[in-house]
């Protein structure tokens, strides 16, 4: 699916609470994690997952990283991987059809 | 669109060709007409405006359409790795009328798996400016936004204090 990184992020429950809070405003990490029993690296992981999907984006100043969402750069980059997919997933679907149309030994 | 952006993207299919052998799957890229067999949609969609295809590392592969549209399209390719039977690695330009939409670099594996091919394609892209055709991005931020809502929606149980 095109979409495979996004729902990747938020096929967890906690990444989903995280997109939930942070649809409301930017925060830091620390308020981010607050509302879970998980230590704070594993905090970081799931931001890892969430800023490599493009939905999250972080940037620290002086000791504090603070997280926002990123819809506008998430959309482009998803716009551009669905075009880029859909044509190739029909371009192999022809590619299988041209291939078995012309079995092995027979010239193309 | 004036305001100069850049996203970045990247993307995996698998397919299996059962019954064929990675060379002639292979062989479906490294031929002009091997390729003009499945590249591009058939039909009478669009007319060739512009072909060229030099299969070698260093060689350019271009592509030129009209669509029924009227909208122009080009793929513009130089190959930079070739591994015959194997691999082949190439980046280009995607082109929309005189917009250049998207940078990328893509490669292709060919396995030989159980008297067929595993096919594996990885596209890696830098993509320019965002699209301005016919609210086709404004519609891609609507659906993605509405099957995120979907997603959110679903129940979130996770330990709240």
């Amino acid at each position: 699916m095109s979409l495979d990184l996004t729902f990747q992020a938020l096929a967890d429950p906690t990444r989903r609470a995280m997109v939930e809070r942070l649809a409301k405003g930017p925060c830091s990490v620390s308020e981010l994690a607050q509302p879970f029993a998980m230590s704070l690296p594993a905090v970081y992981q799931h931001l890892q997952m969430l800023e490599a999907s493009g939905l999250v984006a972080s940037e620290k100043v002086g000791r504090v990283r603070t997280c926002r969402m990123e819809p506008a750069a998430m959309s482009l980059a998803e716009t551009w991987i669905n075009r880029r997919r859909t044509d190739w997933e029909a371009r192999l679907d022809r590619l299988g059809e041209h291939l078995r149309r012309h079995p092995d030994g027979e010239p193309q | 669109m004036t305001q100069h952006s850049i996203a970045h993207g990247v993307f995996h299919i698998e397919r299996t060709y059962p019954g064929v052998t990675p060379r002639r799957v292979f062989d479906a890229f490294a031929t002009e007409s091997g390729k003009a067999a499945w590249f591009v949609a058939g039909g009478n969609t669009w007319t060739l405006l512009e072909r060229e295809f030099d299969f070698r590392p260093g060689g350019r592969e271009r592509l030129k359409t009209r669509w029924e549209s009227g909208i122009v399209t080009m793929f513009d390719a130089i190959y930079f790795d070739i591994v015959p039977g194997e691999r082949i690695v190439y980046a280009y330009d995607l082109w929309h009328e005189d917009r250049k939409l998207s940078v990328s670099l893509a490669t292709l594996e060919f396995h030989a798996v159980d008297g067929g091919t595993k096919f594996k394609l990885c596209e890696q892209g830098a993509f320019l400016d965002g699209y301005d055709d016919a609210g086709a991005r404004e519609h891609g931020t609507n659906e993605l936004m509405d099957r995120m809502e979907a997603t959110l929606s679903e129940p979130v149980d996770v330990a709240r204090p």
